[in-house]
């Protein structure tokens, strides 16, 4: 109820009777907005950027879409770092598209999540910062060419599998653009298993190659399904959004249970001595993962999380005078063209 | 000779789908000469998407990343099928032709060679290049050679495009802010010397009077498109002589062997190896 007015203050009174019918309306409109979002829920329909959502929805999709944009943008590095080498010309031009892929899925990535209220910038700033989190697995090198290969079977392949469900997420921008990243992805693990399966049937020392880089990638790329469901607190609050679908653990054990036979096929091991196959479950037992190495490479002790880290800050740096051009040629085309011509 | 001509999925640019392994499986055959000024254009355009795939992940916008991306790998699709064509003369694929040739071997232009710099020099080296590029292949549309004349149909639809990209760079770093065109200009001023070389007749083009394009005949639409965008940007021509040793040769490169050092180690490391 708005206070009485006084003499003194008259002049404020309307001020505050508005506030007061505004804050009365806007808590019946959230009501109504809560009771529509629940339902849509429950249904398993969409949320559209115009709909109401709680504020937390909000904040965590736009924490998790940017991640997966970030994800995309530091993920263009380790590949980017063999694109010049490249032992074939067809090899190179796939590579080429593929980092060309992963910008154009930063930019639907980042587009998705703009649509929750919060401009493109605001991201970067956040991974320029350093507040921001991308998938620990591109925090390690990709030393020989045949990481570029087990980086596209299991990384992307990890990715995949995280990614099918969420083409289902109830923030209808997301599903879309997990719809297309998701048909593009698949296209890079089928390349990675090519060039593993290539170089495991070639040379002595190519076959090394190829087994070595497997030991390197298998652990951080079952890591990248998050901690184990015991300790992943937001998983639940996600889950009942429906935006995940599937818990970490779940969608690791469908990792492994897919690469396995994959694994055999390429004539290469997986480091795991506990591996093996569970009648009685119907999956592949696997032993436990180093979660020591996962937390510490999390909080930014990976090998080349510095690395990353300057390599974005280098590149927008000695971007900034570009994109200033570019905005002050856009604002002197503006002033010069008269509105409607 | 026909090449099928079906969209890519994986492609965005509209050319006909002509790839490496078309040329390759058509059964056409290079004579020597013709091979050889294959050679020319098929360097050019893999020293140059050697030197812009190096962009990648580091451009000022992402959508940069993109855009010089999708030029370096079109610049690759061109290197692929001229240096495919071009080995058909002497029994040799293109990985050999790009990963086992030396420095001395290779004929491409000092320009393309060149180090990338700031972005505004890049654009100033694209803006060069994809103009004269645009010139060449609009001509060589009509060689007598089929498996060039068909190539250089499929490049000219992806040139433009670069052409387009660079020309819509040099109006924003020349009209943009004082230290972009100071930036582009400065590309342009350091590139020039090494501009000439594009229009030298080197051997064996002479011979190949209705094969190749002669570059010395591109000299003057080149030069005057060049000017009429520099001049609309705000910047000027410099005025700078061709250097010395303009004959593709290799012999007055630094640039060269370093791209090559990069570009061909794990392949020679691993001679006979399959990737």
């Amino acid at each position: 109820m708005p206070h009485p007015s006084t003499a003194q203050d008259s002049h404020a009174a309307p001020l505050r009777l508005a506030d007061a019918s505004d804050a009365d309306a806007a808590a019946e409109e959230a009501e109504a907005g809560q009771a529509r979002f629940d339902e849509l829920i429950a249904e398993d329909s969409r949320i559209e950027p115009r709909d109401w959502m709680p504020a937390d929805y909000r904040k965590s999709l736009a924490r998790q879409i940017s991640q997966h944009a970030h994800s995309e943008i530091i993920g263009m590095q380790p590949e980017g770092n063999w694109i010049t080498r490249a032992p074939s010309l067809k090899r190179k031009a796939i590579l080429m598209a593929k980092v060309q892929d992963e910008a154009g899925h930063g930019l639907y990535l980042y587009s998705a999540a703009e649509t929750l209220g919060t401009a493109r910038e605001t991201f970067y700033d956040q991974l320029y910062t350093g507040r921001a989190k991308y998938s620990s697995i591109f925090n390690y090198p990709a030393r020989t060419w045949a990481d570029i290969g087990a980086i596209g079977w299991l990384v992307d392949g990890a990715a995949i599998t995280n990614q099918v469900p969420l083409c289902r997420a109830s923030y209808g921008p997301y599903g879309r653009a997990m719809v297309r990243v998701c048909k593009e992805e698949s296209f890079h693990q089928r390349q990675g298993w090519e060039i593993l399966h290539t170089l495991s049937h070639g040379t002595a020392e190519q076959h090394r190659m190829a087994q070595d880089a497997v030991d390197r990638f298998y652990g951080p790329a079952l890591q990248m399904f998050g901690p184990p469901d015991t300790d992943s607190p937001n998983s639940q609050q996600s889950m009942a959004w429906n935006i995940k679908r599937f818990t970490n653990d779940e969608l690791r054990q469908r990792f492994v249970d897919m690469i396995v036979p994959q694994a055999e096929a390429l004539g290469l091991t997986l480091p795991d001595p506990e591996l093996a196959w569970n009648e009685e479950r119907g999956h592949y037992d696997f032993g436990e993962l180093d979660w020591d190495e996962f937390f510490a490479v999390l909080k930014g002790q990976g090998p080349l999380s510095s690395q990353r880290l300057e390599h974005y800050r280098r590149a927008r740096d000695e971007g900034a005078w570009v994109r200033e051009a570019a905005a002050a040629y856009a604002r002197r085309q503006a002033a010069a063209e008269p509105i409607g011509a | 000779m026909s090449f099928a001509s079906h969209d890519s999925a994986t492609r965005q640019s509209q050319g006909e789908a002509i790839t490496a392994e078309e040329v390759a499986a058509s059964g056409a055959v290079a004579d020597e000469d013709a091979a050889r000024y294959a050679l020319i254009l098929g360097d050019d355009a893999l020293m140059l998407a050697q030197r812009l795939s190096a962009w990648i992940s580091r451009a000022p916008e992402l959508e940069e990343d993109v855009a010089l991306g999708n030029i370096a790998l079109d610049l690759l699709g061109h290197a692929r099928f001229l240096l495919t064509y071009a080995g058909t003369a002497w029994h040799r694929t293109e990985d050999d032709l790009a990963y086992f040739r030396d420095e001395e071997e290779f004929r491409s232009c000092r320009l393309v060679e060149q180090e990338n710099g700031d972005f505004g020099r890049t654009i100033a080296r694209q803006l060069i290049v994809s103009i004269f590029q645009h010139e060449v292949y609009s001509r060589l549309v009509h060689s007598t050679d089929e498996t060039l004349a068909a190539i250089a149909d499929k490049a000219l639809k992806e040139v433009a495009y670069h052409q387009d990209h660079a020309i819509q760079w040099t109006l924003r770093l020349g009209l943009g802010t004082e230290e972009s065109a100071r930036r582009l200009q400065a590309g342009l001023d350091e590139l020039w010397a090494s501009v000439e070389e594009l229009f030298i007749d080197v051997d064996p083009i002479p011979r190949l009077a209705s094969v190749a394009v002669a570059p010395s005949t591109l000299r003057e639409p080149t030069m005057a498109r060049l000017g009429e965008i520099i001049e609309q940007a705000g910047l000027r021509v410099p005025e700078v002589g061709g250097s010395f040793g303009a004959d593709r040769s290799g012999r007055f490169s630094e640039h060269r062997g370093h791209i090559l050092a990069e570009m061909q180690v794990l392949a020679r490391r691993h001679p006979g190896a399959t990737w």
